[in-house]
């Protein structure tokens, strides 16, 4: 699958509370906290977001709490794909259980500016800068998570134990 | 043929997969021993629960649901928060399900209960769940979604970390405590010092220190990007557990030649107590060098420092005083249990002469919540875990964050006060 966006730049650190914060922790309704999506970080981020575009940041994005709301507000702000330095433990692995793409990849943060065009190959790990005339490639998911994003999210994949 | 060395995070995991032997770095599928959800995260796990179309929870006595954040409830939306998870918790049978006037914070709450054991595996939808490695525990933080495949099957995944071992000796000084050391582990590592790693605490400092200060020590691991903190079980863990388990458990030690990926060593006999200032844990700071910074609001309670010790160091320094005319002292102990202790002690009367409001066991302020929220341009000292950006109320607000005894000395003087100061 391949993913077109804009890219929305972030610095290091990004925390939870950032990305969605806990006054709007009284819904779980996607779309609600989707409005606030970053809000903390960047006021206009919600306004400005357009489908398929890709968050950027430095390293330990999504630190802090464990509130799955993060990545299920960047998913439904319409956000294709994360790609950052590193990503915090709980964040890393609830993205992955719910199906939001994330990649790790240093050297392409190095090399990459807000508003730069993407485009990114999640099956290969290709990531190409359209506005720089770029490719990398980011650190492949071990076998076992893969299989998970395959079947769609852990729900699915553990649909076929509990049956 | 003899095993390698292994620590006690790595045993933990081992058995609980059914393996002799783990390595860091490997993925496991392992039992577990307890699954947490709050008021928060609970919500979203019962929408993934439902659609494993699973009839029953894997064992109605060891999913544990603690009603802490919004309650009691603060607004209509979080009131029907609340009602989902409570339907559930009836609906399944769950026996450790937490009601307002019966709960606390369910960091404190699950240790008091002997709900969680040396030993177990226990994992959490709350970040804070690694507070329980303080009883030799691995006990680790994850997403709504792990917490509804758990509560289905009773197991999850997890690659095994490495370990930083942190070995602590000297004389710990007068006011210094837990909450500084950890503090002083995240200003020297950084917020993730230790991501994806386990964080074993040791040394004769360790040895000598109380529960309370080991279960505060270890909440903060996540604040390192730690997946969990463990101390190794000892006689004050083993006079905590009994009399509170209702079931067996194992205590696990690790190896002389275990391996380590970094080994951190700390003297302690000349340490400060230490503040971190906006807008990361690891912005530490000696209490002196921050010493005059004016504040708005404190407050004394949370998961990390809402116990009972905490209380009683908080209390020996406001006994007799009144706090600063300016200044609004928020208490907020952990559970009911706590509270009523507090008061029994003679605590809570302290707190009140002396001009503090005392809350009814919450999350409340801590994140954000509600019970003392900052309006732009406000500063808090909080005994809490975060002081991130708007982690307190608006985005322009500053939280700080200390033990009880500095947020208690501050308190009285409507600035961040070293605690010898107030005299
Ligand atoms: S007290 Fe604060 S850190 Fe602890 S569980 Fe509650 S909100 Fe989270």
């Amino acid at each position: 699958m391949k993913l077109t966006g804009k890219v929305h730049k972030f610095g290091s650190d990004v925390d939870t509370d950032a990305i969605i914060p806990a006054r709007y922790l009284n819904t779980s309704d996607p779309a609600e906290l989707a409005r606030h999506c970053m809000e903390d970080a960047d006021p206009a981020f919600p306004s400005q977001v357009k489908q398929g575009d890709i968050i950027v940041a430095d390293k330990n994005f999504g630190c802090g709490s464990s509130r799955e709301h993060a990545p299920i507000a960047i998913k439904a702000a319409g956000v294709s794909c994360v790609i950052a330095r590193s990503f915090a433990r709980i964040f890393y692995r609830n993205s992955i259980n719910i199906g939001l793409p994330i990649l790790e990849c240093p050297q392409f943060i190095d090399e990459v500016e807000a508003g730069d065009k993407l485009e990114v190959d999640l099956v290969r790990g290709e990531i190409k800068n359209l506005s720089r005339g770029k490719t990398y490639l980011a650190e492949p998911f071990p076998g076992f998570m893969q299989d998970i994003i395959d079947k769609g999210g852990l729900i699915n994949y553990v649909r076929e134990k509990v049956r | 043929m003899k095993l390698m060395g292994m620590t006690i995070t790595e045993k933990i995991l081992a058995k609980h997969a059914g393996r002799d032997e783990v390595h860091p770095g490997e993925l496991l599928n392992c039992r577990v021993d307890v699954v947490l959800g709050n008021d928060v995260t609970t919500p979203v796990a019962i929408e993934e629960f439902e659609k494993l179309q699973a009839d029953r929870v894997f064992d109605r006595t060891r999913v544990v649901i603690v009603p802490d954040h919004f309650t009691p409830n603060k607004d209509i939306k979080s009131a029907e928060q609340a009602k989902g998870v409570r339907d559930f918790a009836r609906k399944h049978g769950i026996v450790n399900y937490f009601e307002i006037g019966r709960m606390g914070i369910e960091h404190c709450l699950l240790p008091q209960e002997g709900l969680v054991l040396p030993g177990d595996l226990i994992i959490g939808a709350d970040s804070h769940t690694c507070t329980y490695g303080a009883l030799g525990a691995f006990s680790t933080g994850v997403g709504s979604t792990d917490m509804a495949a758990a509560m289905a099957t009773g197991e999850a995944w997890f690659k095994v970390p490495e370990t930083i071992k942190f070995v602590f000796r000297g004389e710990l000084p007068p006011y210094v405590g837990g909450k500084d050391l950890i503090l002083r582990v995240i200003g020297d590592i950084g917020v993730d010092g230790a991501r994806y790693m386990a964080m074993e605490f040791t040394g004769p400092v360790i040895s000598s220190l109380s529960m309370d200060n080991r279960f505060t020590m270890a909440n903060m691991a996540i604040e390192a990007g730690g997946k969990n903190g463990i101390f190794a079980p000892d006689e004050i863990t083993l006079d905590y557990v009994r009399g509170r388990n209702k079931r067996e458990y194992t205590l696990y030690y690790s190896d002389a030649d275990a391996q380590y990926a970094e080994i951190r060593e700390y003297d302690v006999t000349n340490m400060e107590p230490v503040v971190a200032v906006p807008h990361l844990p690891e912005n530490v700071r000696n209490v002196s060098e921050v010493a005059g910074t004016s504040i708005d609001q404190v407050v004394i309670g949370s998961c990390t420092n809402g116990r009972i010790e905490d209380l009683e160091m908080a209390a020996g320094i406001l006994r007799g005083r009144r706090i600063h005319p300016e200044v609004r002292l928020i208490i907020l102990p952990g559970t009911q249990e706590i509270y009523l202790e507090a008061l029994r002690k003679g605590f809570i009367e302290i707190f009140i002469e002396a001009g503090a409001a005392v809350s009814t066991p919450t999350c409340g302020p801590c994140l954000g919540g509600h019970m003392g929220i900052l309006a732009r341009g406000e500063r808090a000292l909080a005994t809490t875990n975060r002081n991130f950006v708007g982690r307190m109320g608006d985005p322009q607000s500053e939280v700080y964050l200390s033990s009880p005894v500095v947020a208690a000395a501050s308190a009285i003087k409507g600035a961040i006060t070293p605690p010898w100061e107030v005299k």
